[in-house]
């Protein structure tokens, strides 16, 4: 059984079709990678599925269960955690504690324990402070774990996001562009990281506009264009498709015209 | 050894509480170190609120008029010894505050701060002109809190101003002790990280509503506090005491001081207490002179003035 | 039914005031996103630049025209010297800036002039005007009347004009208006100078009815930010309505319920408002981009 499922999922923006009846499912421990041009919608397909935006049509089950619409708060509850494409770092806390807000849910406990510094409290915030360690030395940040975050580079901030996500101990995971603004060698490390987390059983869901990265890592691709699925399939099958050969290649054109 | 920043702030209070008596040139400068330290129980709220959770009100002023009614009323109206009627009053103004701010505290920025201080203003228009409760705006009488004789029993005696200046030191450490545990637990860091970025905070499970909520009743508790403190203290009380002015002041001492840190918050409490004071000779100059200081700080010392000192004194010494 | 007529008489008159006041604020929001909570200043200002003009023997309506420029000069002058050094500060740094300025502007006005309370002659005397069963100042008939030319100027001014559309475009993207060759500083000049103008002369037609002394401001503010908010924040036609609407009701609370809540009145409707639709009655919805 399919572990996230998303049925005929929509949103209008001003009367605008942002995203139009898009369907597709996936299992535990699979990279599901959603590609297309820019403004394709795959921002705002991620936004309706973390619960950000409310779509306008369609459902998204969990588990079975239906979520369409809920809040994100309680999709981290049920094992739905997410980056963002344009950083959402709190920027006024170190790194360590930007880790550690990613254990909110297993470290929360009664207001009065926190006010009063109770033990309870104090336990709950170490266990928290040693995971959220071990989760920055994985992604190579171990030791930036005192530093204000605004003060570190746009690689290591995504890596951050992703160290934060993972705190949640999440059942599906959306990365927004995990690998954008990095160089060739973080890029590799981000790879290796999500080839992991999927081993372990996360289904991984992509948006990624490097396709090198896309087409090695992905086990199943969805291709938005203009909002709506023009295609789905394996990287070899999808990368074949003449559909998404026409839209990439029309992009491409444009692109190269611009540069 | 290296002391935390709460062992830090809670060490540099206490030495200030105890050391300063020493310069005073009179008794009447333990009256102006309790104002201050009233005001600053209050503003530790608002760091609370502005500082971690980065919500504005402008309105608190209104928590601090009910706990001081409730001190000059209820010993009165339902024999109540002073010292609960404190209590009573808190635990009014966290009802009313968790009532109010479930649906206010959905709004954001200037529309939270007009709701908030409309919340205020209807206090103190309450306050004003329910006079065959309240007395109106001329105001009433509040009972002694009696703590003063009860030392004195036991063989510590103080005089007024003393007594005065020593309690709202110990409730102000008090204060600024469960801020600065708050600061650091579970509770201060999901306030932190909704101030950071309200979306990537609910997508780690914080449940924004119920958390600013609560950011919101503890800063009305501690604003309740230093009104009930203020009446018990001054023996009397007015409406002005829930007005719109004193929600502002509230505000800005937090702000100017510098909202994220308590210490810097309660200096700003302590500045602006003592600027009428020291402008005494030239009360006509009084408004203009704090209209500019709070221009001026907020343009050139955007973090607050401790904060800004403290950077300035650093960049010397490197 | 007499009695209802004289509640809204007296409701629209000092509606206009507030509706005025709330377009201050809007013009000022739209040009900078800044709520500017001296905006009572400027109408207090207005009335008492009058008085004094006027008593030192000049004409009133050369005292008025003076009172309005000499206020546009020092709406101007707090853009250059407060807001624009502030630029890109929190809503709560830019809050307690405005308060500042407030409190600094009347403490200079006490030094500068007194705590008096203060008038000056009513344009057409002071014989009420009959209307179906009830009376009207004919000063009010100015207000009115000013507050309506007032919106019927800046509707033009907004639509008609090359520099109206340049302040429209600056409020919708500052930055797309500068890659156009707007000259967006000049805009924000502009609008402090036409904001506080405008307050002015809101100080100057009601003066009359009202008195004016240098502490009415803060009241002011808050009804305008009000009725701002009720209208919906940043549209002109919102402040209007809001700000009538808030008259009314404030008329027709302290006739019928209590004249001493008038103002819990208008601040229970506006807590109302806010909760139903925090966007004000003609405010736009935004959508959060992340």
């Amino acid at each position: 059984m399919s572990l996230l499922q998303v049925e005929g999922l929509g949103i209008e923006f001003g009367g605008v079709r942002a995203v139009h009846d898009v369907s597709f499912a996936m299992k535990p421990g699979e990279i599901v990678s959603v590609i297309g041009p820019n403004g394709a919608g795959k921002t705002t397909l991620f936004n309706m599925i973390s619960g950000v935006y409310l779509p306008g049509s369609g459902r998204v089950k969990l588990d079975g269960e239906d979520v369409t619409g809920m809040s994100p708060h309680l999709l981290a509850r049920r094992g739905l955690s997410r980056t963002f494409q344009n950083l959402q770092i709190f920027q006024q806390m170190t790194v360590l504690e930007n880790a550690i807000a990613g254990y909110h849910l297993q470290e929360s406990g009664h207001l009065l324990a926190d006010l009063l510094n109770l033990p309870s409290s104090r336990r709950r915030a170490q266990v928290a402070r040693e995971g959220a360690q071990k989760l920055l030395e994985r992604v190579g940040l171990g030791r930036a774990g005192e530093q204000e975050a605004g003060n570190l580079s746009y690689g290591a901030l995504k890596r951050l996001e992703i160290a934060r996500a993972l705190a949640l101990k999440p059942r599906v995971l959306l990365l927004d562009e995990p690998a954008a603004g990095c160089n060739a060698v973080e890029t590799e490390e981000i790879d290796h990281l999500i080839a992991e987390v999927a081993a372990e059983g996360v289904a991984i869901l992509l948006v990624e506009h490097d396709m090198k990265m896309v087409m090695r890592i992905s086990n199943h691709i969805v291709v938005l264009d203009h909002g709506e699925k023009i295609a789905e399939g394996d990287p070899a099958t999808v990368s074949r498709n003449p559909d998404v050969i026409a839209a990439y290649l029309g992009t491409q054109e444009a692109a190269d015209a611009d540069g | 050894m290296k002391l935390s920043n709460k062992q830090a702030t809670l060490l540099v209070l206490a030495l200030l509480i105890a050391i300063t008596p020493f310069f005073f040139p009179s008794s009447y400068y333990y009256r102006v170190g309790s104002l201050i330290f009233v005001n600053g129980i209050a503003v530790t709220g608002m760091v609370i609120l502005i500082g971690y959770a980065g919500q504005i009100s402008l309105g608190h002023a209104g928590f601090a008029g009910i706990g001081a009614y409730t001190c000059a009323l209820a010993p009165v109206h339902l024999g109540l010894h002073p010292g609960l009627a404190l209590v009573l009053g808190a635990v009014i103004s966290a009802a009313m505050a968790w009532l109010i701010g479930r649906p206010i505290l959905r709004l954001k920025g200037y529309y939270l701060g007009v709701a908030t201080l409309g919340f205020g203003i209807l206090v103190s228009m309450v306050l004003a002109n329910e006079r065959d409760i309240t007395r109106g705006p001329d105001g009433i009488e509040v009972p002694d809190l009696g703590l003063r004789g009860l030392l004195k029993d036991m063989g510590l005696n103080l005089n007024n101003s003393e007594f005065w200046y020593g309690f709202t030191g110990l409730a102000l450490l008090l204060g600024a002790w469960l801020a600065l545990n708050l600061f650091n637990s579970p509770t201060g860091r999901a306030l932190r990280a909704l101030h950071g970025s309200e979306i990537a905070a609910r997508t780690v499970g914080v449940d924004v509503a119920r958390l600013k909520l609560q950011a919101f009743v503890i800063s009305a508790v501690y604003a309740s506090v230093s009104g009930s403190l203020l009446a018990l203290q001054n023996k009397f009380i007015t409406p002005d005491v829930a007005g719109y002015m004193h929600s502002i002041e509230m505000v800005t001492m937090a702000v100017l001081g510098g909202a994220g840190s308590v210490l810097g918050a309660i200096f700003g409490a302590g500045i602006l207490t003592m600027l009428p004071q020291v402008l005494t000779v030239f009360a006509e100059y009084e408004q203009l002179m704090l209209g500019l200081v709070m221009m001026l700080v907020m343009i050139f010392m955007r973090e607050g003035l401790l904060p800004s000192v403290l950077r300035l004194i650093r960049g010397r010494g490197e | 039914m007499p009695e209802l007529m004289q509640f809204l008489l007296s409701g629209v008159t000092v509606g206009a005031v507030y509706a005025l006041v709330a377009l201050g604020f809007t013009i000022i929001y739209n040009a900078s996103d800044v709520v500017n909570f001296a905006q009572g200043e400027f109408v207090m200002l207005g009335g008492m630049i009058t008085v004094f003009a006027f008593k030192a023997g000049l004409p009133l309506p050369l005292a008025a025209l003076i009172a309005v420029a000499v206020t546009a000069a020092i709406g101007v002058a707090l853009n250059k010297l407060a807001i624009e050094p502030a630029r890109g500060a929190p809503v709560v740094s830019l809050i307690i800036i405005t308060i500042g300025a407030s409190i600094f502007i009347r403490g200079v006005t006490q030094l500068v002039f007194d705590k008096q309370l203060h008038r000056f002659p009513a344009f057409s005397g002071d014989d009420p005007i009959r209307v179906l069963g009830a009376t009207i100042l004919p000063q009010s008939l100015w207000v009115i009347a000013g507050a309506l030319a007032v919106f019927v100027g800046l509707w033009l001014f907004f639509t008609r004009t090359l520099m109206g559309k340049a302040i429209l475009a600056t409020s919708n993207n500052r930055l797309a208006a500068q890659l156009v060759g707007i000259n967006t500083a000049w805009v924000m000049t502009l609008s402090f100078a036409m904001s506080a103008g405008i307050g002015a002369l809101a100080g100057v037609l009601v003066t009359p009815i009202t008195l004016v002394s240098y502490d009415v401001g803060i009241a002011l503010a808050l009804k305008g930010f009000a009725a701002a908010m009720l209208g919906g924040m940043g549209n002109p036609k919102g402040a209007l309505v809001g700000g009538i609407l808030l008259g009314l009701l404030e008329a027709l609370t302290a006739g019928y319920i209590s004249s001493q809540y008038k103002d819990a009145a208008a601040f229970i409707v506006i807590l109302a408002v806010l909760f139903a639709m925090p966007q004000g009655l003609f405010g736009k919805k935004s959508t959060d981009r992340v």
